[in-house]
């Protein structure tokens, strides 16, 4: 379902965060949402995902605004994989997957054997069937990240979202988890995701919202949206974006952003 | 993008000696029925396994083995399974809720305000059953406030950590009045009765407190061992709870209304026990793990042992009774201090 966002503006307090934000997201797209620390990128998660009410326009998803909608179904539309954390008990890794299954089950349910099978599917999927009885407190960062994605798989909603996938990955598991978001984005997943580094969305988008103090400075596909003027709107540093390993007729480079000074 | 794992990768998990979940219920729950047993033998009138068959057998003989029975311990026995598992299973439902292990069911006033009523009630020289249910009212009337003081100063920001903020102010404030009420007591009479009853025991505990603690106690539990999976969800923290599915607000509610139910009735027939909320949840982590589905219930099976031994001690200890409430804390906090440290060296 398509996601649309209508002269979206809120904040906290009289704070105005995030400034009249609009677009259209489809299914099996990968978009990755970029720009500067504090200019508005978590707000707008967080009101996309009805953790914070607009005080301007509204989040669709279809025709339908999602504001009043329940948690439980805001939960089976919405995936979504925030930054890693720390429980204070030590959960076994299928426990913490499992959790993904709450938005599927009566109130007084708690998970059978078929939400066994998803999450542990969920895990094989990501290549950590291996950890499913480890306690999550005591396997590593990247580890801990990959589980958080697994949930949100077996969470089975029609959108992902993302905060910072990569942000405490090694390069293996960084590409790992680049690929298996593709993948999925092929199926008809749709894909929001934020990133600091802009070679992960010249890599992997299939289009970039660039915001800018809470406004949208851009919204195109990665060549177009990631240019050296506007990643300088967007940062406040001078940056040169350039091609490599392209061979001229036969496939184009991949485009890397490097600062001017070192 | 699947791997195959490695067997010597899947071992190196493999959980500490901890019991499979429906066989350590089964045990445990054994385990409660001989507990139940032996504390009903010992006492100032020792009672044989023998007089239980013949009371079986042969009911209403009406010998002495008998109203010791069915009069004083039985009554005694089933009120401290009731608190015991009441407080243990209230204990692990907040220390979910409030995503912390060191929380108690009394952090949000519920005890103190609870022993207030208790205070008053005594102060003004009412019966029995009025004490009771002043005790039951005042403990509500004291999360109550916490909750509503903390809906209206929260409207933004973390929602939880303002409960705390405020059920610990209106504790504090309570136990201030409770001074206050033991300041102004007749120190003949009315100050040893509330300074004994806040001790907390199970000496007078008659069939009738067993039902008025029994009902709200009850009432209190159906709710939380319906709810105890999600509990796990909550552990993730608000913010990720919601995204998972979870509506909150009404989880916090019922659960708070629930554990309040339980506690307030517990303090109203024992007075104030202290500590089995806290030091049960973690025993109990310690056998199944901290998945609140089997979590839960084992620690209201446990909270039920651990009470009763305890009031076995009480009862047996010395030539007078010892209250429980001295007892819990005696025992419980040394207890707590073996716990964390087991657990550090299990982690080193």
């Amino acid at each position: 379902m398509i996601l649309t966002l209508e002269h979206v503006t809120g904040g906290y307090g009289s704070r105005t965060v995030v400034d009249d934000v609009s677009f259209t997201l489809h299914p099996g797209e990968v978009v990755c949402l970029l720009g500067a620390n504090g200019c508005g990128k978590t707000t707008l998660f967080k009101m996309i995902l009805c953790l914070l009410r607009p005080r301007l326009g509204c989040v669709l998803l279809g025709e339908e605004k999602i504001a009043d909608w329940s948690r439980s179904r805001l939960a089976r539309s919405f995936g979504y994989v925030p930054q890693m954390h720390i429980p204070p008990f030590a959960f076994e890794v299928r426990e913490i997957v499992l959790m993904a299954r709450a938005a599927h089950l009566a109130p007084f349910a708690s998970p059978g054997k078929e939400d066994r099978r998803i999450a542990d599917e969920a895990l094989d999927y990501l290549g950590i069937l291996h950890l499913a009885s480890a306690p999550y407190t005591e396997i590593s960062g990247g580890e801990r990240q990959l589980v958080l994605i697994a949930r949100a798989l077996a969470q089975q909603a029609q959108w992902l979202i993302l905060d910072e996938p990569a942000a405490s990955l090694d390069l293996g598991n960084q590409i790992k988890v680049f690929r298996a978001i593709g993948e999925l984005a092929k199926t008809g997943l749709g894909v929001l995701m934020t990133t600091h580094v802009p070679d992960h969305a010249f890599l992997y988008a299939s289009r970039v919202v660039l915001m800018s103090e809470g406004r949208v400075l851009a919204l195109d596909t990665p060549a177009k949206a990631l240019t050296e003027s506007l990643l300088l709107k967007a940062y406040g540093v001078p940056v040169s974006v350039v091609e490599i390993g392209a061979q001229p007729g036969i496939k184009p480079g991949i485009k890397i952003v490097l600062p001017n000074q070192m | 993008m699947a791997t195959v794992p490695s067997p010597e990768k899947t071992l190196e998990f493999r959980k500490p000696h901890r019991l499979q979940s429906g066989k350590a219920l089964a045990v445990l729950a054994l385990l409660l029925v001989a507990v139940a047993l032996g504390s009903s033998a010992i006492g100032s009138y020792p009672i044989s396994l023998h007089d239980w068959w013949s009371l079986l057998t042969t009911p209403s003989a009406g010998g002495t083995a008998e109203i010791v029975l069915l009069q004083i311990r039985l009554p005694r026995l089933l009120a401290c399974i009731l608190v015991g598992s009441g407080l243990a299973l209230a204990g692990a439902s907040y220390q979910g809720l409030f995503n912390n292990p060191m929380v108690s069911p009394d952090i949000l006033g519920a005890s103190a305000g609870a022993g207030l009523g208790a205070a008053v009630g005594i102060l003004l020289g009412l019966d029995f059953v009025a004490i009771q249910a002043l005790s039951f009212a005042g403990g509500l009337v004291a999360v109550l406030l916490a909750w509503a003081l903390a809906s209206g100063l929260c409207r933004r920001g973390d929602p939880v950590l303002m409960l705390v903020l405020v059920g610990i102010l209106i504790g504090s404030m309570f136990t201030a009045l409770i001074s206050l009420t033991k300041y102004i007591a007749d120190p003949l009479n009315k100050l040893p009765a509330i300074t004994f009853w806040l001790l907390g025991s199970f000496a007078s505990i008659t069939i009738r407190d067993v039902w008025m603690a029994g009902i709200p106690i009850a009432v209190g539990s159906i709710p939380l061992l319906l709810l105890r999976w999600r509990f796990n969800v909550l552990c993730m923290g608000e913010q990720e709870a919601r995204t998972l599915g979870l509506n909150t607000r009404a989880m916090r509610f019922t659960v708070i209304v629930c554990a309040t139910l339980i506690t307030a009735a517990s303090v109203s027939i024992c007075g104030m026990v202290g500590w089995i909320g806290l030091v049960v949840p973690h025993l109990a982590r310690m056998v199944v793990g901290p998945n609140h589905k089997i979590l839960l219930p084992t620690a209201a099976i446990m909270g039920g042992c651990f009470l009763l031994l305890v009031d076995d001690v009480a009862r047996t200890a010395g030539a007078l009774e010892i209250p429980v409430g001295i007892l819990t804390a005696l025992i419980g906090a040394p207890f707590f201090l073996f716990l964390l440290m087991r657990e550090r060296r299990h982690k080193s």
